[in-house]
């Protein structure tokens, strides 16, 4: 069994994981192959980051710390993606 | 990789379906085939057959089109527009059971990430009220 790549992030967007942030989480989520989830907490509920309608249902409050979790082989690279795109305060344009 | 699955925006006013565009665009982005049509041919509210036929056609994508429409005669007329068209892109256009704008924008962004006509319709449709 592949150990997940993890990491966690604390969101300081203003609004949290609304409408916007959501659709650019998903978009940046469904560039990679590897299987992501994503959670607004530690023990879950974690929740498939490629799913627009569960990212947004999610509806995380600013300061709610994000835990990403990724299998597959470019994990590595989908969760620092991830991790760049909420320290960026979900400004990144190029998704 | 095939192209994008298109979306259409069927609304009885012009700016409802202008605006659900808008907004389409401003958080999907503009990599998404999509159109959208609203009012009837005097310019009132309503719908027309010929409009949505139009817009179909802008939006068209070998991978398919979705409609999403608001009231009844949206969608009736949306079903006489997929009737009037080839046949060949009837079983490629999919009117789409989920509330207008929420629906249109899940389902530009998942059409963006590549998601199959079916995927489209089916993640727009998880908003349905059951």
């Amino acid at each position: 069994m592949t150990t997940p790549s993890t990491a966690s992030v604390l969101m300081e967007h203003e609004v949290g994981l609304h409408a916007r942030p959501s659709v650019k989480l998903t978009k940046l989520a469904k560039t990679f192959d590897a299987k992501i989830e994503v959670a607004p907490a530690a023990d879950g509920p974690w929740i498939d980051a490629k799913s627009i309608v569960k990212v947004m249902a999610v509806k995380a409050p600013k300061d709610t710390v994000l835990h990403f979790r990724a299998v597959g082989a470019d994990a590595d690279a989908a969760v620092a993606a991830l991790v760049r795109l909420v320290e960026a305060d979900f400004e990144d344009e190029t998704v | 990789m095939s192209s994008r699955v298109g979306i259409v925006i069927v609304s009885h006013s012009p700016d409802v379906a202008r605006g659900t565009a808008d907004m389409v665009r401003q958080m999907v982005g503009g990599d998404v085939p999509l159109a959208w049509c609203g009012g009837n041919p005097e310019g009132g509210l309503g719908t027309s057959v010929e409009k949505i036929m139009g817009a179909i056609d802008e939006a068209w994508s070998d991978s398919g089109v979705a409609i999403l429409v608001d009231l009844g005669g949206a969608e009736t007329n949306s079903e006489m527009a997929i009737e009037m068209m080839p046949e060949e892109r009837q079983g490629k256009t999919v009117i789409v059971n989920a509330p207008i704008v929420e629906g249109a924008v899940m389902a530009a962004t998942e059409a963006w990430g590549g998601g199959s006509l079916d995927d489209v319709r089916r993640t727009a449709e998880e908003l349905a009220p059951r």
